[in-house]
């Protein structure tokens, strides 16, 4: 795999008032990658991660996303990602097909693309019988399912994940993570923002952030190895054990 | 002698069929898992135990108190901690436990020596409001005042829900102490992981209950050879082992796939079969079936 | 267990004394409604409306009238007859009215010569509001004095005015209003709070009976409203110089009914309410707006049309408002407002009842 760089992240630092939220991180993630970003609540993870969007500028520090600056080009860089939460992702009193609508023209899709490219998600989703049902009358695991695609709608470069898979069943969560591996696959590069380790394990790499920093950067394997421990949630038991901040 | 007994338990809310057709019993003084995904049921089970609701079908007794009739007696001997830490915000953490402890008649003194390996790691914060504590803090206390009424049951619904994993690691470790002191336990959460800390668990899906065993049986009767598959592109990975006949399932499972062979599968033959597919850095090792293993097999049933 | 409801109590005391911004508002807007409606708005004397009864045009009598409408404080309304003075006054079309005697031209020249006289001018006033009917009295008196000193009969008449030309009317409508946001809104958000933060499943799985618990959280409520009353009527008594001759006690009594009332209707609204936002809006969209529009408070309930006049029947404010206008403004003891003790103990035993069979033990 060629190592082509789509997030970089130097130094990236931010204060309010005389609380560092976030301090002095570094990291790489490279194309096709699926890169977790793990922290207990608090730690400084959403702050980063909106500073990584183009929602928030960094006090000091430098940064690139797709291939443009986050101090300057906040707004080139919200055209070239796609998001989605597990708090919020889809409109429940809308359908499917309007949902995907919305979003295609949120994101600036033409009506062709639009049509395509729905019909593609639909039948990759086996989702073409509910394309009429309203997106509150679905279970979780297709809401989900539906939401990710709809994030990826536009084939952005990187796709940012705010705790995915938080609260389905093992066998919808495998099925969501299909479609993860599957677009990282394609090209895609995925950010996963999670407090939940079991998460973690399914990420190419993962770092851990604890008090505004991070403190470990590496593949689960090479983290587990580093804290001999026999998963991640004891690598970040380690890790978070001596945090100063709590919630 | 058993501390609660649920015999086909049902619930609805309208159309939506939230428990359908539970059973199960709980010993006198057991640490009893109830492990499902959200939309499972547990929290109306929680909600049909502890008399906050009435069932449309089906009994269940707790403390050998039916939870229909004798509503009110069950309600002096049960503790409970509903999702979601239920405390006051703008009460400090002392006012909580002092109010909680007058719910039930009782006094924090009553009750110090059961609550206090739980409290005494908050009590250097008790004049902090309860809305400034962290997510681990706020449990203990939530804890400690379930606690305060010395009950002889404890329903506790997703406590470790939203919480760091330390402190969810923490509050397994006091809950097996308090199972010590003889209080029986019915504690539901969604991490597959927290199972082996429960002396028996309930699998629960849509409504229903998959299975019940301690977690060590659970896993033991999951029959079927299990390897742990590994390559350099997982996904290709993934879509060729299902390619292969004697493969009867394959799954991500963290780092790994999980890989269940089926009758004639052979390592070698599945490895030399995936190389010519193109898979490079292909390692297969045999596995220990996890709790979450054995939920998938038994959802696909 | 008597214990424990004082615990309970306390710690709805606290939750209310925790809230300082709210607490502040509760204390300072009585005092600041009042202030604004019933002092700042109208103390200024300005464009007195005022009649005059003459019995004959004489010289002096013209030349009297004739300063009056050119000061610029007075509006010269025109010549009335004597027995209109009453109706004038009521219907506030005038704010005073100036009286001369027949013989008033003589009766002055006299007077220069200092022989007694009886008094040949009465300035007749509407003392609905005495910072108005003082100042203005004295004006008029300054302004027919200007040249020669006049000795004036001043009469003061306390008429009440249906029409709200009065500030004195919003002191009821004021009370009706704050007690409604207190006692029922306040109960109400706090209730389904209980609801919101999940400690209402843990009060429910209690042997504590919940109705124990709501009573305990109406007595600090209570308390507040209490508090405030006293400060209302404090204001109303000292301030505004509402003269109250009905008597106080009665005032309080019917107000505690009115409390109760309130919390009758917060109880109510919690019943219904799943979220605080949702109390709040069913409190400000079902309560506080039609009580404001249709209780009397603004617009008085007789010019309404017939339908808006039934729909103010069903609202408790409307009767507790007619209550208190009739005790505090015109002065009238307990027993002429039994209809509308009547009409209010009938609303707290139909609202309590809905209410207790609505708000049961379980979660459905």
């Amino acid at each position: 795999m060629k190592k082509e760089v789509v997030i970089s992240v130097r130094e990236l630092t931010k204060r309010f008032g005389d609380f560092t939220a976030v301090d002095r991180i570094s990291f790489d993630v490279f194309r096709g990658e699926i890169f977790g970003f793990l922290g207990a609540n608090g730690a400084g993870k959403t702050t980063a991660m909106r500073m990584l969007c183009g929602l928030s500028f960094p006090t000091s520090g430098s940064g690139t996303v797709a291939g443009f600056d986050v101090v300057r080009s906040g707004e080139k860089i919200k055209r070239r990602i796609g998001y989605m939460s597990q708090k919020f992702s889809l409109y429940d009193d809308l359908t499917v097909m309007e949902n995907i609508r919305l979003f295609a023209g949120i994101y600036g899709l033409s009506g062709a693309d639009t049509r395509t490219r729905a019909a593609e998600l639909l039948s990759r989703l086996d989702f073409a019988p509910e394309r009429h049902s309203l997106v509150g009358s679905l279970p979780l695991g297709w809401k989900q399912k539906l939401a990710f695609s709809i994030a990826t709608l536009h084939r952005p470069e990187i796709v940012f994940l705010d705790e995915p898979t938080g609260g389905v069943d093992p066998v919808t969560r495998r099925q969501f993570w299909e479609l993860i591996y599957e677009a990282a696959d394609a090209g895609t590069t995925v950010f996963v923002t999670t407090h939940y380790m079991d998460e973690a394990e399914y990420c190419h790499r993962v770092s851990v952030m604890v008090d505004g920093e991070i403190r470990a950067l590496g593949t689960p394997s090479e983290l587990k190895r580093q804290f001999a421990a026999g998963s991640m949630d004891e690598v970040f038991r380690i890790l978070a054990r001596n945090a100063k901040r709590g919630e | 002698m058993n501390s609660i007994e649920v015999r086909h338990l049902s619930k609805s809310y309208g159309k939506v069929n939230a428990l359908n057709d539970v059973s199960f019993e709980v010993e006198r003084g057991e640490l009893f898992g109830l492990i499902g995904p959200d939309g499972a049921g547990k929290t109306t089970l929680f909600r049909l135990l502890t008399t906050l609701l009435n069932p449309d079908a089906g009994t269940a007794v707790v403390e050998g108190l039916d939870i229909v009739s004798d509503y009110r007696l069950i309600r002096e001997r049960v503790g409970y901690m509903p999702g979601r830490f239920s405390l006051y915000p703008d009460l400090t953490v002392e006012e909580n436990l002092r109010f909680f402890a007058a719910l039930f008649g009782s006094r924090v003194e009553e009750s110090y020596d059961l609550i206090a390996p739980v409290y005494r790691q908050i009590e250097p914060f008790r004049h902090r409001r309860a809305g400034k504590l962290s997510g681990g803090m706020k449990q203990k206390l939530a804890l400690s005042c379930a606690l305060i009424h010395r009950p002889s049951v404890l329903f506790l619904d997703e406590p470790t829900t939203g919480v760091d994993a330390v402190s969810r690691s923490e509050f397994w470790d006091m809950l097996t102490q308090l199972k010590s002191k003889g209080i029986t336990m019915l504690v539901s959460t969604p991490y597959m992981d927290e199972a082996s800390r429960c002396d028996r668990v309930a699998l629960c899906n849509e409504g229903s209950l998959l299975d019940v065993d301690t977690p060590s049986g659970l896993v033991a009767r999951f029959g079927a050879p299990l390897f742990a598959v590994a390559a350099d592109n997982m996904y290709l990975l993934l879509q060729e082992s299902r390619r292969i006949r004697e493969v009867v399932a394959c799954y991500p499972f963290g780092e790994a796939h999980h890989l269940i062979a089926g009758a004639g599968f052979s390592p070698e033959r599945f490895a030399a079969a995936l190389r010519d597919k193109g898979v490079t850095g292909l390692s297969i090792r045999p596995a220990v079936p996890a709790i979450e293993d054995m939920f998938i097999k038994l959802m696909g049933r | 267990m008597k214990n424990n409801f004082i615990q309970f109590v306390r710690k709805e005391s606290l939750h209310i004394l925790r809230d300082r911004r709210t607490m502040l508002v509760v204390i300072l807007m009585p005092a600041v409604m009042l202030m604004l409606f019933g002092f700042a708005i109208s103390t200024e004397v300005n464009d007195v409306r005022v009649a005059v009864v003459a019995p004959v045009r004489s010289d002096g009598i013209r030349e009297a009238v004739d300063r009056l409408s050119r000061n610029g404080c007075f509006s010269f309304c025109g010549y009335i007859s004597e027995q209109d003075v009453d109706v004038k006054l009521r219907s506030g079309e005038v704010l005073a009215v100036v009286v001369f005697d027949a013989d008033y031209d003589r009766t002055l020249l006299q007077a220069e010569q200092n022989i007694p006289v009886k008094p040949p001018v009465q300035i007749v006033v509407d003392a609905s509001n005495t910072n108005t009917a003082s100042s203005a009295a004295l004006y008029l008196q300054n302004a027919l004095s200007a040249e020669r000193p006049v000795p004036t009969v001043f009469e003061t008449r306390l008429l009440y005015n249906p029409q709200m030309k009065s500030a004195y009317n919003f002191v009821p409508g004021i009370m009706g209003v704050i007690f409604i946001l207190v006692c029922a809104m306040m109960t109400s958000v706090s209730i389904v709070r209980e609801k919101e933060t999940g400690t209402m499943e843990v009060l429910l799985v209690s042997p504590v009976r919940p109705l124990k618990i709501v009573a305990a959280k109406m007595i600090p409520y209570l308390g507040v409203s209490c508090i405030m009353l006293a400060v209302i009527l404090l204001l109303a008594r000292y301030v505004l110089e509402i003269p109250m001759s009905g008597g106080v006690g009665g005032i309080v009594a019917v107000s505690l009914l009115y409390l109760v009332l309130a919390l009758a209707l917060g109880l109510f609204v919690s019943t219904v309410a799943q979220t605080q936002v949702a109390a709040l809006l069913v409190s400000a969209m079902v309560m506080i707006l039609p009580m404001i529009m249709l209780s009397g408070m603004l617009f008085p309930v007789e010019n309404m049309p017939v339908v808006l006049q039934g729909i103010s029947c069903c609202i408790p404010a409307r009767w507790y408002i007619s209550a208190m206008r009739k005790m505090m403004i015109e002065g009238l003891p307990v027993a002429a407002v039994w209809r509308e003790i009547a009409v209010l103990c009938a609303m707290i035993a139909v609202l309590t009842g809905v209410s207790l069979r609505k708000f049961n033990d379980k979660l459905e």
